[in-house]
């Protein structure tokens, strides 16, 4: 406790020795402080509460920060910025099936219509014809999905925005966001509206210039190359469009929002 | 007679000490991400030496199926060890102490009679201001490595934003893989730098807190 004595003499009056002992322990006390707080903030982090409650959530510092994400990198992403686009001898034949989820057995392919909610309430309704008879877009490009693996792969279907143009949902697409979900609606996504009307974003209905198959959202589902993978949900069911973040299956179990690329 | 000498800045060490934990924190979310499609290996055709990594690690770190934790820690602490890192970088152009930590054309030739030295193959270690070659060598590596996590890390966050920088990555897939490896490389560092560290002894780490080295008068250390 002598030692501690020396904390209140200047350094002119103590020898070398105490000199080394005060400034190590002045310098150790501070790191120790800070190893604490390093400690307690990372453990107040884990406590905090979950967006929205849901359980698989994330505590909600982490959400807002990934909200800000989205909005940095919102910024730097254009219409022009396309994803890139491969030859068809690169695109894969055999291609790959992840997810299940709304892609139950129940489904009745000839009862399938595509519903789409307009903003005034009605509903229409879209034949797989009604939509084949647009002009169709082709695109093979590699598919990113959030678990890391990404499969080149060919797509055919309309542009969303080329469907929006001919069924004249304008209106419909100066809001915010687009949601989607499948006829059972056990899969759901909220897409924002720059993504969605981007020029390589499709409602497909073809994979390697054949019908999708059942497995692949048949008959038809969404390709957004500039999202990972969760939010091409397959088996479109119904179509809406909202200013408020349409729900989002894999948001409400963690996963970030946007997910853009 | 003992002597006190200045040795590290206080800025130096606050970057030091906040980038060890968010090193961790980077880490640990990016293997809770790799798990989720964990296909890289060391080996040839159906030989394999060494997979990344067997379940046996998955379970005892308990990395299994938090690939949503990990995507949102990951893209949340990214902006600290960048920020940390760009302004360290910055410090150390602006206060000129780069001079010290850039390895010249003789760097190389003294860090290899450094490295005998350290396996006691050789007597003497080439004489040396605040960091020996070596240490140039590893402390300017491990911060170009850094930017290289920073861009390859941009390359496969925002692939089609930034496309032009994952074509330069070599492409999305590459990108990943010098993601991953990049990582590989900071963990033999810092088993390396531990090492290093425990041998070095108390006045050299003490240093890393108190900004200060204990030195005999004459200017020999006491322990280095």
């Amino acid at each position: 406790m002598i030692f501690l004595k020396t904390l209140f003499v200047k350094n002119a009056k103590l020898s070398v020795e105490e000199i080394i002992r005060k400034k190590t322990f002045i310098s150790f006390f501070f790191f120790f402080i800070l190893i604490g707080v390093g400690i307690e903030s990372w453990k107040w982090l884990w406590v905090q509460p979950l967006d929205h409650g849901i359980q698989g959530g994330i505590q909600q510092p982490l959400r807002t920060i990934l909200n800000a994400n989205e909005k940095i990198f919102n910024k730097t992403l254009s219409s022009t910025h396309l994803a890139k686009t491969y030859p068809v001898t690169e695109a894969a034949r055999k291609v790959r099936v992840n997810g299940n989820v709304g892609m139950g057995n129940d489904f009745d392919p000839a009862k399938w219509k595509l519903q789409v909610v307009k903003t005034n309430g009605d509903t229409l309704f879209f034949t797989l014809d009604d939509i084949k008879k647009l002009p169709k877009t082709e695109i093979i490009f590699n598919f990113k999905c959030i678990e890391g693996w990404n499969q080149i792969t060919w797509w055919g279907g309309v542009k969303f925005a080329d469907f929006i143009k001919y069924y004249h949902l304008e209106n419909e697409a100066n809001l915010r966001y687009v949601g989607m979900s499948t006829p059972d609606e056990e899969y759901y996504v909220g897409i924002d509206m720059p993504s969605a009307i981007h020029p390589q974003t499709l409602l497909c209905y073809e994979m390697n210039r054949q019908p999708l198959p059942m497995n692949q959202g048949y008959p038809l589902r969404l390709i957004i190359p500039v999202k990972y993978g969760i939010k091409s949900i397959k088996r479109i069911g119904t179509i809406f469009f909202s200013n408020d973040r349409p729900a989002d299956y894999w948001f409400e179990r963690g996963y970030d929002y946007y997910s853009g690329l | 007679m003992k002597k006190i000498v200045k040795k590290h800045s206080l800025a130096m060490r606050w970057f030091h000490w906040i980038n060890f934990p968010i090193l961790i924190v980077m880490t640990w979310s990016g293997l809770l991400i790799y798990w989720a499609n964990d296909v890289y290996k060391l080996g040839w055709g159906n030989t394999t030496i060494l997979k990344f990594f067997p379940q046996s690690f998955y379970d005892a770190l308990h990395l299994n199926y938090k690939l949503a934790e990990g995507m949102s820690f990951h893209f949340v602490f990214m902006w600290i060890f960048f920020l940390n890192g760009l302004l360290y970088v910055l410090y150390t152009i602006f206060s000129g102490e780069w001079r010290e930590l850039v390895p010249n054309k003789h760097s190389f030739k003294e860090a290899w009679l450094v490295v005998l030295h350290d396996l006691h193959l050789r007597k003497t270690a080439p004489p040396q201001k605040k960091y020996n070659a070596a240490q140039k060598i590893a402390y300017t590596s491990i911060i170009v490595m850094g930017l290289g996590s920073v861009l390859t890390g941009l390359a496969i966050y925002k692939p089609v934003q930034f496309w032009w920088l994952c074509e330069l990555m070599g492409g999305y897939a590459f990108a990943r893989i010098l993601h991953f490896a990049l990582t590989i490389g900071y963990s033999l560092f810092f088993v390396i730098h531990i090492v290093q560290v425990i041998l070095a002894g108390w006045n050299n780490f003490r240093s890393v807190v108190t900004g200060f080295e204990v030195v005999k008068d004459d200017n020999e250390k006491i322990s280095a």
